[in-house]
Formats: C-alpha cells, sequence, structure tokens
C-alpha cells in the first residue's frame, strides 16, 4: 500500500517539478480563508456562556440563611424550604449521607425546590460494592431534584453544542475553500505580537494549511456529535453548566494546539488541553478517587511538558525560529546537521512530550486512570482529540524527525512497543472503559509507530479513522453503563454498572447501541472495508516497506541493528498487538452483548435505550466507521473513485502532501538509493486473516464458557491472568521507584526545615530572651546595688574624660 | 622637708578619722557603728581647726556629732536596733567589689588631684588671705558676715528647709490616731 | 595653718569618701546605711575646707550650708524608716526590693 502512496507522491513531484523548482514550497491559488479565528473563539465564547450559567447556578444553590442574630426578623416570612437553614442541604445531604461518590451534591440544586421524596429516602448502598472501579461512576440522573428546570440548566444544552456546530460549519466552509485553491504554502495570520524579546518573536498566530484544517475538521466534527450525545448523557447532573463550561474550553484548547502557527501558540493548547482534562476527569471531584485520576493526569502530563518545553528551547537556541514555517526553513536550510545530536535531542524532547500527552510508555499510566470521568469525556479527550495532540506534534515537525533518523527509529519502537504492552493490559479487564482506554493506548501505539517509520500521512489517516470509532465505542459504552446503572439504580442493586459480568445480551435491550458499537468494533479489528482496516493495514504495511528495504529508514543503523531488522520486529510486533486488539474488542463486545442476561431479574426490565440525543452521534459516528476509510484508498480498487468524495484514491495523502513532503524529503535526501519494492498481496491478507481471526478465536474461546456476575466470577485465574489483570503491576512499580523516593526526600527536607531552619531561627529568639534574663538580673530592687551601680557609671563617665 | 607640729598633729587625726570611719562600716551593732561615726565627726573637726576652719569645725561638733547623730541614736534605740542584731553586711562578692570600687575612687581622685590644682584666687590669697579676714571680722564673723550679706536668699531657703524638714518629719512618723 | 599641703587634705578627703561608698554597698541596715551617706558628706566638707583657702570664703560657707541640710535630710530620712519599720518590723534593705525585675 504504502510503495504506490510513494509511487503516487514521486509522480506528483514529477509533474510539479517541471514547472516549478523542487525543494521549495510554492503557491497555488490564493487561499482566502473565511474567519478562521472563528472556529478558534465560538467555542471560547460557548465557556464563557456556559461558565457564567455555572456560576449563576451555583450561587442559586446556596441555601438562604435568614440574617444571624437579628431578633426582629420575622422568621414566618421565609419559604419553607429555608427556613430551617439546614433543611434543603440536609435533604439532600441525607440522599448521599456520608456517602463519597455523591460529588455533586451541593451544586445547581435550586434550594427551592422542594426535595424529591423517593431521593430522601434513597440509600446509598448501591455504590458501596464497587469492585476495583468505584471511581468510575458516571451519572447521577437519579438524585436530581423534581420540578422544573432552571435556565441555568437548560441553556448549555442549546448553547454549548450550537457553537461547536458552528464552528464545525465555518471549519467545513475553510476546507471547501481550501479545496478549491489547492494552496501548497500554509496560510499564517497573526492575529497580535504576543511575544517579542530579543530575537525571539512570536504572535499570536493561527496557521491553515490541510493537516490543520484536517485536524480541525476532526476536532470540531467529533467534538459537536459529543457535545450531544452530553446534553442527554449529563443533563441530569447538578454541575451541568459547569461540565459544558469545561467542555467548550477544552475544545477551543485544542483547536488552539492545531491551529497554532508556533510552538509556543501550540503550547498554549497544549497546557490548556491538560488542564481540561484535570478540571473533567476529576469533574466528579467530591470522591477522592476522581480527583486523584485527574491529579495523576496532570501531573503525568506535566513531565510530558517539560520535555515540549526543552525542546522548545533547544530549537530556539540552535535554529533561531519558534514558528513552523520559520523552522521548516531553516531546517531545510541546512542550518544543523542531519542525524546529528542537537536535531536528535530536540526530537526526542518533542517525543518525550508526545508520550505524556498521548499516553505512550512510560508517561501512560493516567489514560486507564482517566475513565473516573464521565463517558463523553473519555470519548472525546481520551480517544479522539487530546490524546491525539502527540501524533499531530510529530507530524507537524515531520521536519525535525525526518532529520533525526533516530529519533524516529526511537518513536517507532516506542509506539509499537506501547500497541503490544496495552493490547496485553486490555486482555484481561472487566471494566468496558478500562478496555476501551487500553484499547486506546495501544491504537496510540499505532499511530506512533507509522509517523516514526515517516508514514506521516498514515498515521494521520489513523487518528482520524480511530476518533470515528473509538469514540463510537465510547459513547456506545457510555449508553451501555447510563442503561445498566438506570436499571441496576432502580432495585438499588449494589453492582458495579461498568462491569461487563454483569452485563450479557445487551443487544435485545441496546439494539442502535449494538449495532453501533458492533460496526466500530469491525473497524477497528481491522476487517475490510470498515474504516480501520485500511489505516491499520497502511501502517503494517509501512513496516513491511521498511523491512524489504523501501524506507529511507532502511538502511540507517541504530544500536548497531539496521532500520530495515527493527522495522521488520515492528512489524511482527503490530500485528500480534492488532491480533490481541480484536480479540479483547470480540471478548468485549462477547460478554456485553451477547450471551444470556446477568444482570438480575428485577433490573432488567428497566433495561432500555434513552432519547435521540444518545443515539444520533452514535449513527453517525458508526457510520463514519463503515465508510471513513474510503477517503484513502488506492487507485486500484475497483469502484472507490465512485465512492470516495474526492473522485481520486489515496485522497488524504495528496491531500496532506504539501505539509508532509518537507519531512519525507530530509530523510529521502540522506538515505541512499532506495529501491523500489514490488507490491506484495500478503500482508493485506495477513491483516484481514488478523483481525477476522482475532474475532473468531474470541468467539470461540469465550462463548462457549458461561460467565457469572461480578459477585461470583473471578476477576483472573492463574499467574498471567493475575498480572496482565493487575496491568503488570507498572503503578506499583512508579510508586516504589518514583512517589516514595520523592515523598521520602520530602519529608527529610521538612525535617531539615522543622529541625535546624527553625532550631536556628527559634534560637535568635531564645537567644535574645536569655539575654534579657541575663540582664534583667541587674535590677535587684536593692538600694544598695543602685548606688554601686550609681558610683562604677560615675567613675567611668569621669574617668574616661580624664584618660582622653 | 621639715614635718612641723601642725602636720603631725593632721597626720594623727587624719588616721583617727579614717580608722574611726572603717570601723564604722564593718561593725554589726548599729549603736556601735553610730559612735564610731561620732568619733569620725571629731577627727574631722578637729581637722577643720588646724586647717584654720574654728567655726565650721564647732559647728560639726555641735550639730553633727551633737544634734544629727542624737537623732540618730534616738531612732536606733526607737527602732530597737541596738538588740538581737543579725549581720546585715552583704556577701563576700560584694565585699570585694566594694572595696575595688573604693580603691578605684581613690586612684581616680589621686589622678585628678595629683597633678596642679587650679587657684582661681592666685596663690597670693593663700591662707594669707583667710588669716586677714578673721583678724578683721572674727572667726565668727569670718562666715557670718558673708552670710548675711552675700548669701541671704540661701540663709533664708535653707530656713524654710529645716522648717519643712521638721514638719515632715512630724507628719511621717507620727502614728494613726 | 598653712603648711599642711592641700594635697594632703584632699587624699584625706577622697579615702573618706571612698569609705562611705563602701559602706553604702556592703551594709543593709538602713539606719547604718545613713551614716555611711553621712560619711560622704563630711568628706566633701572636708575637701571645700581644705580649698577655701585658695577658693575664698565661700567654701566655708557651703560647708555650713551642707550641714544644715545634712541636718533636715537626716530628720526626714529617719521619719521615713520609722513609717517603713511600722510596716515591715524590719529595715533590712534585703526586704525591700520590690523594684525587683
Amino acid at each position: 500500500m504504502l510503495l504506490l502512496q510513494e509511487a503516487a507522491s514521486a509522480a506528483v513531484h514529477a509533474a510539479g517539478a517541471a514547472e516549478f523548482p523542487p525543494g521549495k514550497p510554492w503557491l497555488g491559488t490564493e487561499f482566502h480563508p473565511v474567519m478562521p479565528w472563528l472556529i478558534v473563539a465560538l467555542p471560547l465564547l460557548g465557556f464563557v456562556l456556559n461558565g457564567a450559567l455555572s456560576i449563576i447556578a451555583a450561587r442559586r444553590a446556596l441555601p438562604k440563611l435568614p440574617p444571624v442574630g437579628d431578633p426582629s426578623y420575622d422568621h414566618h416570612d421565609d419559604e419553607p424550604a429555608v427556613a430551617h437553614a439546614a433543611a434543603p442541604a440536609h435533604a439532600y445531604a441525607s440522599v448521599g449521607a456520608g456517602d463519597a461518590s455523591e460529588p455533586s451534591e451541593q451544586e445547581g440544586h435550586d434550594a427551592g425546590t422542594a426535595p424529591h421524596p423517593v431521593d430522601a429516602a434513597h440509600a446509598h448502598d448501591v455504590h458501596d460494592a464497587h469492585g476495583h472501579d468505584d471511581h468510575a461512576h458516571d451519572a447521577h440522573d437519579d438524585h436530581a431534584p423534581a420540578g422544573p428546570k432552571p435556565f441555568t440548566h437548560l441553556l448549555p444544552s442549546f448553547i454549548a453544542p450550537g457553537v461547536m456546530l458552528a464552528a464545525f460549519g465555518v471549519a467545513v466552509a475553510n476546507f471547501l475553500r481550501m479545496k478549491a485553491a489547492a494552496p501548497h504554502a500554509p496560510w499564517v495570520h497573526s492575529y497580535w505580537d504576543w511575544m517579542s524579546v530579543g530575537d525571539l518573536h512570536v504572535g499570536a498566530a493561527l496557521q491553515l494549511d490541510q493537516l490543520s484544517i484536517l485536524m480541525a475538521l476532526v476536532v470540531t466534527g467529533v467534538g459537536a456529535l459529543i457535545h450531544v450525545f452530553s446534553v442527554g448523557y449529563m443533563k441530569e447532573d447538578p454541575g451541568y453548566p459547569r461540565y459544558m463550561a469545561y467542555l467548550n474550553l477544552f475544545c477551543f484548547f485544542m483547536l488552539t494546539l492545531v491551529l497554532g502557527a508556533s510552538y509556543p501558540v501550540m503550547f498554549v493548547g497544549w497546557e490548556g488541553v491538560g488542564l481540561c482534562s484535570y478540571l473533567l476527569i476529576g469533574f466528579w471531584f467530591k470522591e477522592k478517587a476522581n480527583a486523584d485520576a485527574g491529579k495523576k493526569a496532570f501531573i503525568v502530563n506535566r513531565i510530558g511538558d517539560f520535555g515540549f518545553l526543552v525542546a522548545m528551547f533547544l530549537l530556539f537556541w540552535n535554529v533561531g525560529a519558534l514558528d513552523f514555517v520559520g523552522v521548516n526553513e531553516a531546517l531545510e536550510g541546512s542550518i544543523l546537521p542531519f542525524a546529528g545530536p542537537v536535531i536528535t535531542w530536540i526530537a526526542l524532547f518533542f517525543f518525550l512530550g508526545a508520550c505524556g500527552k498521548s499516553a505512550q510508555i512510560p508517561l501512560y499510566t493516567w489514560l486507564p486512570d482517566a475513565m473516573a470521568g464521565p463517558t463523553p469525556v473519555s470519548a472525546l479527550i481520551h480517544a479522539a482529540t487530546m490524546v491525539t495532540a502527540g501524533v499531530y506534534l510529530v507530524a507537524r515537525s515531520n521536519v525535525i524527525f525526518g532529520l533525526a533518523p533516530a529519533a524516529a527509529l526511537v518513536v517507532a519502537i516506542v509506539g509499537a512497543l506501547t500497541a503490544l504492552f496495552a493490547a496485553s493490559i486490555g486482555l484481561k479487564q472487566w471494566d468496558i472503559k478500562k478496555v476501551l482506554a487500553y484499547s486506546t493506548v495501544s491504537q496510540l501505539g499505532f499511530m506512533f509507530a507509522a509517523v516514526g517509520m515517516g508514514a506521516y500521512a498514515s498515521g494521520i489517516f489513523h487518528l482520524m479513522t480511530h476518533a470515528f470509532f473509538k469514540a463510537c465505542l465510547f459513547l456506545g459504552s457510555g449508553a451501555v453503563i447510563h442503561a445498566m446503572h438506570h436499571a441496576l439504580h432502580s432495585t438499588h442493586k449494589p453492582a458495579d454498572a461498568q462491569d461487563m459480568r454483569n452485563m450479557g445480551g445487551l443487544r435485545k435491550y441496546l439494539p442502535i447501541t449494538f449495532v453501533t458499537m458492533a460496526v466500530s468494533t469491525l473497524a477497528i479489528a481491522g476487517v475490510p472495508p470498515f474504516a480501520g482496516f485500511f489505516s491499520k493495514d497502511e501502517i503494517v504495511g509501512a513496516a513491511w516497506h521498511g523491512a524489504a528495504g523501501g524506507s529511507p529508514l532502511s538502511e540507517f543503523v541504530f544500536a548497531g541493528i539496521p532500520g530495515s531488522r527493527w522495522m521488520l520486529a515492528i512489524g511482527v510486533v503490530l500485528s500480534i498487538a492488532a491480533f490481541m486488539t480484536a480479540f479483547y474488542m470480540g471478548r468485549m463486545m462477547l460478554y456485553t452483548f451477547f450471551g444470556a442476561n446477568r444482570t438480575g431479574d428485577e433490573e432488567r426490565k428497566h433495561l432500555h435505550e434513552r432519547d435521540w440525543t444518545l443515539k444520533l452521534p452514535l449513527i453517525v459516528l458508526g457510520l463514519l466507521a463503515v465508510v471513513g476509510g474510503l477517503v484513502n484508498v488506492e487507485e486500484n480498487v475497483p469502484l472507490v473513485k465512485s465512492f470516495n468524495f474526492f473522485h481520486q484514491g489515496e485522497a488524504l495523502h495528496r491531500w496532506l502532501d504539501p505539509v508532509v513532503e518537507p519531512g519525507v524529503r530530509a530523510a529521502a535526501e540522506h538515505a541512499r538509493h532506495i529501491p523500489p519494492v514490488d507490491p506484495e498481496w500478503w500482508p493485506i491478507a495477513l491483516a484481514v486473516a488478523i483481525g477476522l481471526g482475532g474475532l473468531a478465536l474470541a468467539w470461540v474461546l469465550l462463548s462457549r464458557k458461561p460467565l457469572g456476575d461480578a459477585a461470583t466470577e473471578p476477576a483472573y485465574q492463574g499467574g498471567v491472568e493475575k498480572a496482565l489483570y493487575n496491568k503488570w503491576y507498572v503503578d506499583e512499580a512508579y510508586d516504589a521507584a518514583v512517589v516514595k523516593p520523592v515523598q521520602g526526600l520530602s519529608r527529610g527536607f521538612a525535617r531539615f526545615d522543622m529541625g535546624v531552619l527553625d532550631w536556628l531561627v527559634d534560637m535568635f529568639g531564645r537567644l535574645s530572651q536569655m539575654f534579657g534574663v541575663a540582664f534583667g538580673r541587674l535590677q535587684t530592687g536593692q538600694l544598695n546595688t543602685y548606688a554601686f551601680v550609681l558610683v562604677v557609671g560615675v567613675l567611668i563617665v569621669l574617668g574616661s574624660f580624664v584618660a582622653l | 622637708m621639715q614635718i612641723t607640729f601642725t602636720q603631725i598633729l593632721f597626720f594623727f587625726f587624719a588616721a583617727c578619722a579614717v580608722g574611726s570611719a572603717v570601723a564604722m562600716v564593718t561593725r554589726r551593732n548599729p549603736v556601735a557603728c553610730a559612735m564610731w561615726l561620732i568619733g569620725t565627726f571629731f577627727s574631722v573637726a578637729a581637722i577643720y581647726t588646724l586647717l584654720g576652719a574654728f567655726f565650721i569645725g564647732i559647728v560639726q561638733i555641735l550639730v553633727y556629732a551633737g544634734a544629727i547623730m542624737v537623732l540618730f541614736l534616738f531612732v536606733i534605740m526607737l527602732l530597737n536596733q541596738g538588740n538581737d542584731y543579725e549581720p546585715d553586711m552583704r556577701g563576700t562578692a560584694w565585699k570585694i567589689m566594694a572595696g575595688g570600687a573604693a580603691l578605684l575612687i581613690i586612684a581616680f581622685l589621686g589622678r585628678v588631684f595629683g597633678g596642679e590644682i587650679p587657684r582661681p584666687l592666685g596663690m597670693e590669697a593663700g591662707p594669707q588671705a583667710l588669716a586677714t579676714s578673721t583678724a578683721e571680722r572674727g572667726v565668727v564673723g569670718l562666715i557670718g558676715v558673708p552670710l548675711y550679706t552675700d548669701y541671704m536668699v540661701a540663709l533664708q531657703a535653707t530656713a524654710i528647709l529645716l522648717l519643712v524638714a521638721v514638719v515632715g518629719a512630724v507628719v511621717l512618723a507620727k502614728r494613726k490616731v | 595653718m598653712n603648711d599642711i599641703p592641700l594635697s594632703y587634705s584632699l587624699a584625706l578627703s577622697a579615702i573618706l569618701f571612698a569609705i562611705g561608698v563602701a559602706g553604702v554597698v556592703v551594709r543593709r541596715n538602713a539606719i547604718v546605711l545613713f551614716m555611711c551617706v553621712e560619711l560622704m558628706l563630711n568628706a566633701v566638707n572636708l575637701a571645700f575646707v581644705a580649698l577655701s583657702p585658695y577658693a575664698g570664703v565661700q567654701g566655708q560657707v557651703f560647708v555650713f550650708f551642707v550641714i544644715a541640710v545634712a541636718a533636715a535630710e537626716a530628720a526626714v530620712g529617719l521619719a521615713i524608716m520609722i513609717a517603713v519599720f511600722r510596716h515591715r518590723e524590719s529595715l533590712d534593705m534585703k526586704n525591700f526590693s520590690l523594684l525587683r525585675w
């Protein structure tokens, strides 16, 4: 597959070279974007409005207290719900009395409405038996008070998705314009001068080129769908306007990240999405585990941010520019030697940043914990957008990675290892969201393997298709959890709504969810003609291509092993990971939707799907998971042209070529002659076999054994299963190797501070005290002493005159 | 240098004065202290006479030894300090310090007055001038005339002072009746 | 009368004064303390008288006043001591240390 891409781009080059000088970006027709700043500004507006609404809601939720201490205040005029100042709070406190998993009690409840009688008698033992995922609870919709919703909870339903849809519209308009104009240079506009210090000039600038507009489309499109889903999912939550505000803020930062024209502007978005991830993961922060998950995400991300910053410093120090256009020009002008230490370190530090943000080894541990947030958050942030920022960074810095083959190989190797490692953990998880989380880490590993091997467009392609099917999977799981929660809640059964052992046979009760999730599972498993097949096959194909010597990296020797060997290993590892992916996704579908239902007889009566806001995004994303891959199919596949919007094969590669080409060329210039490799049929066959085989194996192995529910079915049997279930004990290892020493060091410093420094300061005080006591002894009260001192004083004074 | 008889007398009375003073400071019995102080006063009065201040010498004996010390003795008796007296000296350290201070004072004063002493009236106005005045006015008049002419105000003030002292003493010491 | 050197008298005055100072420091009985003060006054009087041939008759006149004032002071001081004795039944200075730290 990839060869044909190479051939196609060579043809394009040949065609273009006749007219324009090669190696320099040339302009097509003029590209005039239509208010691109709106794409970024609209979500910000949504954040401001929703934020104001959430503040208003929170203020209204405060219990109205009568003036304290005023005896003349007539208490009879108080509203009955307010007369006992603690009453509303008390009523809701009893709803979750001592319940740590009722986090949003205090906000958004209108103190004027009477508490729901069912809620007041509501026992909280539903949340007691949580198993190992007691922090992963979602909407507590049954706990909202009855009565008409105040405007603070109605307006966000329109503001937030509306803003995102408007932003998507603007992005589409710009995309169409760009498609018509077909520019070959990025459009950059600086709106104001942000930092001008010495030689450093960074403007608040947006860059519109093929890559950024594609990312903007993905972010706004998938984001808009997830906003719509969130409306149905979270509208009963007391913190609903705050949630929508954070979601909009996240989209604003993400769009800043993808549309930024320089590394600092990108970094603003980078940090901002980290912040919003923290805010949204810990959305139900009153439960400690959720807050801890948010902290963990932010802190691990921060380690990556350090890498990003160091890379920026190195880049500015050695290259002198920080905007993408300037950096690309300087690097293409050979300001830094090929494969030199500087460029390699820059690339590696950027990759460290990407590891933190995109959850690669060793900084992936936050992503499974991040499932503590609401499911739409997991879908948006941890499937479709934020975690892909690392891939976008590497793709955007393709020139840097092209000039640093060692770093590129490191990226590919780490990506492949992560893909395998995470897939292995996903084999034995019982929480449906955890399975998807590890699947995300694994698929991100695929993307990094792709961009590491130089197949930037393939990586972005997989990013796009992954956004579709993973978001669909997450939203589907959200619908499942929603229904399970509702069912378990209605009978107050203390079971975990997210545990697959409690599910089973849900396809009868949640048909649309089942269909869309099934389609997405086929996509992720790599079954043609669904989206994931094309993108994943391209990546693994790039590995085989490189193993056969067809990549600029094939000749490069890294750690004593030639690149082709590495890429062969990567290909094998990715294939195993793909097989595992198919297996555990099949397992997930099996346990959730097939077989006998283990929820319980009473609860089953309450299993049903929700309204259109939950179904529509699933349907749209499912459709995209089906057809999304067709955007990049090769030429020779029949009928593709008629189905393809672009009316040409390999449309995505062609689309991204102007952005990606400098990096590819930089790598190719320094490689020896790349022999053309004949296309082979066996990679495609292998990919199909892996996909179908994994699903089939899951069916064969697991559908026969009856499964008990969470209370009866053990989580694991045997040593390997235990290790897989416990995530290979990586968190424990980090705890022992990093956290405990840091804590010990902190304790040591604290002891030093209290013992030594405080002792010093206290000593000064005590010294003056001792002096005071000592000198105070002079005041004996005895006349004789005073007379003596008087005489001595006189002697001293007069004696000094005489002596002098 | 020749030592005249006057000087011998001076040394004798000086020794008496110093000896009485030291004895006074070191006795335990307050009555003994008072007696030794009277001895000191007598010695000093003798020295006054040797120095030519006859009136002052007599006044010293009359007032100091005769009135003030009698007052002291009366009060000692009144307060029954003469019997059952405890040792009332401060510790050894203080004795040493006091001794040291005393030596320092002597040394300092010796240093100051060891050199030339200013003579405002000149060497001519030495004891001759005093002797002339004495011859003119007599021993009492030597002091009396300046007292009642130049220092009249001071005299009257002192008189009032004495009155105030008497009244004050009565007020302070009387019992609440 | 005129052949006693001035320095001898002044030396004697100094010695008497020093003894008086030592007495004030060392004695605890209030009356004895007061007597040492009188000794100091006497030493000063001696100095005045010794200097009066050279400084004029003012020396002796001043001594006259000093004696008068010493008398007044003795009267009042002893009256105070009597009053204090009535309160404390003791004249020992170590009992009067209210100004202590």
